[in-house]
């Protein structure tokens, strides 16, 4: 898409700056990774083995609690409390605690599968995959639409939904089909690309880096002082990447209880 | 004007001037609400917690529009 260039299969192990060879620019083909047998991908994998790491965790956090915390359990009662009482009861209110296993999960679901992109050796962000965040907003729709017709009753969750009240009449001419359209499709939609465009757009921007620092270093002295700066700025991303992914991941699960919340209790 | 546009021609990538596009409004919309919030937890530091938390909320609503002015091209482009 962006002129002509080297696909990124086609990188000669010989390709620097000023030997004749253009910037291979990274592109989306580097997420197309080939299956390892059958359909499965090297995703698949890293989001069973980050299960598995976040299963064995809490077993060992809370596996057998003492009423004396030890080390690995005060680091899970911190994440504990940080959804319950940062997210739930902020958002639900108290009547949220019965959604925090949900949240809990989620948020611990979300940053292990993002957390991959900076993990050595793994480097390939799971939700960068569309249809991972695609799975998991379906779920998260599925749950606040249910709940919604559940505690409102069918007819007044959209009434509710598509006439919030205080508005002149004439307004909600305009408004119900824009509250609807909003609440059933613009949620799910923009709650799985939020969370795709950035590990995405994140795991490109390193391998465009990355890529660069290879390429520059060749030499002379515009080849050595871009190399360099390419490896230091590839440093500096992973770092704000390790922030972006555990922000994703937050308000992914935010969002999630924003949108309970909004099902349980009608707009006042 | 017209004819003399139309000989002009543009080569390169649609995509990353759409995304540039894109981009203003939530550039200016997130610029608009980290300020805002740092002014109010400035006003009212205690109020941190639930300033802090309603901040991210319209940062990850201002942020969806330029992540699909980022997405598009993928989409669309190839």
């Amino acid at each position: 898409m962006i002129g002509a260039r080297v696909p990124m299969a086609e990188i000669e192990p010989g390709c620097h700056f000023q030997s004749g060879c253009g910037f291979p620019a990274p592109d989306a083909s580097i997420f197309e990774i080939e299956p390892y047998f059958g359909q499965i991908t090297k995703p698949v994998v890293l989001l069973l083995l980050g299960s598995v790491l976040i299963m064995a965790f809490f077993l060992a956090a809370f596996g057998k609690p003492k009423l004396i915390p030890g080390k690995l359990q005060s680091v899970g009662e911190m994440g504990y409390l940080f959804i319950r009482d940062g997210i739930s009861r902020e958002v639900i209110g108290k009547d949220g605690d019965r959604f925090v296993p949900l949240l809990f999960t989620i948020f611990f679901f979300v940053w292990i599968g993002n957390l991959w992109g900076i993990i050595p050796g793994a480097q390939f962000p799971v939700n960068s995959r569309f249809a991972f965040p695609v799975g998991l907003a379906i779920m998260v729709w599925c749950i606040y639409m249910y709940l919604g017709v559940r505690h409102q009753g069918p007819i007044k969750f959209f009434t509710n939904m598509m006439f919030p009240p205080g508005m002149p009449k004439p307004i909600y001419v305009i408004l119900a089909p824009i509250e609807l359209i909003s609440n059933v499709i613009v949620r799910p939609v923009t709650l799985a690309i939020r969370l795709f465009a950035n590990m995405f757009a994140g795991h490109l921007l390193l391998t465009v880096f990355t890529v660069a620092a290879f390429y520059l270093a060749s030499p002379n002295i515009i080849g050595i002082l871009g190399s360099a700066t390419s490896f230091v700025m590839t440093v500096i991303m992973t770092a704000f990447e390790a922030l972006i992914q555990a922000l994703q991941a937050y308000i992914f699960t935010l969002l999630t209880a924003v949108y309970i919340a909004g099902s349980l209790h009608a707009e006042h | 004007m017209l004819d003399l546009l139309a000989e002009v021609s543009i080569s390169g990538s649609l995509g990353s001037i759409g995304y540039g596009l894109a981009a203003i409004g939530p550039g200016i919309g997130i610029g608009i609400i980290f300020g805002n919030g740092v002014q109010a937890i400035a006003r009212q530091p205690e109020a941190y917690g639930v300033i802090r938390q309603n901040m991210l909320l319209g940062f990850a609503l201002a942020e969806a529009l330029a992540l699909l002015g980022f997405v598009a091209p993928f989409v669309f482009g190839a």
